[in-house]
């Protein structure tokens, strides 16, 4: 067993606030996550999430708001077409694509933000570390 | 309403419906569609003779609720502004069987027109303001309370109708049967706080049912239950007219009615009063059930109209719940009163005020400051591929000779577009490719490190 390293790229009007929630409401999750704020979760291109993976993170975690909610008023939608074509292509270059997951965590959801990221990193923690992978 | 629809510099279009919204802040264009109502608006004077003649009588009028009829030309509402009368094609003699046309005969200025067509009118504007309510909650969704069934259990809006001196009984609380009730059961919180329907609070039912107690009591001799979950009485003024109504002899019980069931000509509202920690078992002669509010049943479209965000609950969503309370994602697209939440009268009132103020001062500034996080383009770099202008969310991107151009005041900075050039083009300002990378790389360190 190891600590796998994540990193969360949340969105700015749902689940980065939904991310502030859960600390606000003092949930415990777990500390192997590390969030970036984008403005929305369509930001985040394929190239920034593999070069992550490159920088030597075991999972990439993609958190925008649920669908009708984004502040963007359709930029999750781009998100939910772009990350199941990178999940396809990851795996055809054999990283398990379950390292790579998009979910949708709103503002209000601070327990659902704590869910997802123990969920998603004890999915993770039952891979390889990333190095082995990409050597 | 009489004086808004006076005002030189207040325009109101009536029986209409935005069809389309394009352009930014400062420069909308709405298409409207004004519908055809089959009197023409310039030449009717409002004196109401087609009303009065028209032979389609029987149709329950949506405005009493179903209590009263309408006729099929007829003014929405007493006081409708303005006062020109519509058909409604579906009940109309003319429309349905081809003769008839007694109003267009009767019409002193020859204003009935049933040739009218929608026609689609285009206006410029430089900010919006939307205030397109709330829908009752429709009282038939709760099953147990037999809204449908029984006779004299009515909705708070139709006691409403009851209680108005201008209303189909004029003004007289009567029972289907024409009798007085002896008792009355109010019934709080119906598809509020409720898992089943809406969980959110209404915020005006306590209080109106108070004012519905305090009419009956004011009226009658009747006897007046309340059945609630908690009394929110908050606002100035409230909680003094909650004991007041005390006073008047108008009896508490802390509980939900589990259901009401007919027994010997009466309702038997059956409940558990929680202070008394017992079941409870009333006959009334009349039921209120007070209806909660809900977004409109079209706020979704609306919103996408407008570029508007919806909470959780469905109504529209404000930039800021505090500092922000009026505006909304979209610059120069404010919102108010119960299309942003249930609120009463006063908030809505005050709201109004506040979106109004916030419209004018923009427009009086005559300049928008922008968000300094928006899309850049590198024309050296730009392929013209144009996948980026149908990502776009706010249409800010257009291709012009073979490259992509930015509309600075339509962008938002989302970055959408900037995760999807492939030739890296597009950078996203604050959210850099090398602002992103370096702090992933930093994260990553941190993780590291721990």
């Amino acid at each position: 067993m190891y600590e796998p390293k994540i990193v969360a790229y949340a969105c700015t009007y749902c689940s980065y606030p939904g991310a502030d929630l859960a600390g606000i409401s003092r949930i415990k999750y777990s500390p192997n996550v590390s969030i970036i704020r984008v403005l929305c979760s369509g930001r985040v291109s394929p190239e920034l999430v593999l070069r992550t993976f490159r920088e030597g993170a075991d999972g990439v975690l993609v958190l925008g708001c649920h669908f009708g909610d984004c502040h963007f008023i359709s930029g999750n939608h781009r998100t939910a077409t772009r990350i199941p074509i990178l999940r396809r292509i990851l795996e055809f270059s054999g990283i398990e694509p379950e390292r790579l997951r998009l979910e949708w965590v709103s503002a209000s959801e601070g327990e659902r933000f704590a869910y997802v990221v123990d969920e998603f990193t004890e999915t993770v923690r039952q891979l390889p570390p990333i190095e082995r992978v990409l050597a | 309403m009489v004086s808004v629809g006076q005002h030189e510099n207040i325009e109101i279009l009536s029986y209409s419906e935005v069809e389309e919204v394009a352009g930014y802040v400062g420069n909308f264009k709405v298409n409207v569609r004004r519908k055809a109502r089959y009197v023409n608006q310039d030449v009717c004077t409002g004196c109401g003779l087609c009303q009065e003649k028209c032979p389609a009588k029987k149709i329950p009028s949506e405005f009493d609720g179903g209590l009263g009829m309408r006729t099929a030309i007829y003014f929405p509402f007493a006081q409708a502004i303005p006062r020109v009368p519509a058909i409604d094609r579906e009940n109309c003699r003319y429309f349905q069987t081809g003769k008839c046309r007694v109003c267009e005969k009767l019409c002193p200025t020859g204003a009935v027109d049933f040739e009218q067509e929608d026609e689609i009118a285009e206006v410029e504007v430089g900010t919006i303001i939307v205030t397109t309510g709330f829908d009752v909650f429709d009282c038939s969704r709760t099953t147990q309370y037999g809204y449908d069934r029984y006779e004299n259990v009515l909705s708070s809006l139709q006691f409403e109708r009851l209680v108005d001196a201008s209303g189909p009984t004029r003004g007289k609380i009567v029972l289907k049967d024409g009798r007085e009730p002896e008792s009355v059961a109010i019934l709080h919180c119906i598809g509020s706080r409720d898992k089943n329907y809406n969980r959110y609070c209404s915020r005006i039912c306590c209080m109106y049912s108070l004012k519905l107690a305090h009419l009956v009591k004011d009226t009658t001799g009747a006897q007046v239950y309340q059945f609630y979950i908690d009394m929110r009485t908050g606002g100035k003024g409230y909680e003094e007219f909650y004991e007041r109504v005390q006073q008047e002899g108008v009896i508490f019980i802390r509980g939900r009615p589990a259901e009401i069931v007919p027994r010997g000509g009466r309702l038997l509202v059956k409940a558990e009063d929680a202070n008394l920690g017992r079941l409870v078992q009333i006959p009334v002669d009349m039921v209120i059930l007070s209806a909660g509010l809900e977004p409109r049943h079209d706020a979704a479209e609306v919103a996408r109209l407008f570029g508007l965000s919806r909470s959780a609950d469905g109504f529209f969503l404000e930039k800021h719940p505090k500092l922000g309370p009026v505006e909304t994602a979209s610059n120069g697209v404010f919102i108010a009163g119960a299309c942003q939440g249930p609120k009463d009268i006063p908030d809505t009132v005050a709201q109004a005020g506040a979106a109004a103020a916030a419209a004018m001062a923009m427009m009086d500034r005559g300049k928008v400051t922008l968000e300094p996080s928006i899309a850049q383009l590198d024309v050296g770099l730009c392929t013209g591929c144009g996948e980026c202008v149908v990502a776009c969310p706010y249409d800010a991107l257009e291709l012009v000779e073979g490259h992509v151009e930015v509309d600075e005041t339509a962008c938002k900075g989302c970055g959408v577009c900037g995760g999807h050039c492939r030739s890296k083009a597009i950078t996203v300002l604050h959210f850099t490719d090398e602002q992103l990378l370096a702090e992933m790389q930093g994260a990553l360190r941190v993780l590291e490190v721990a």
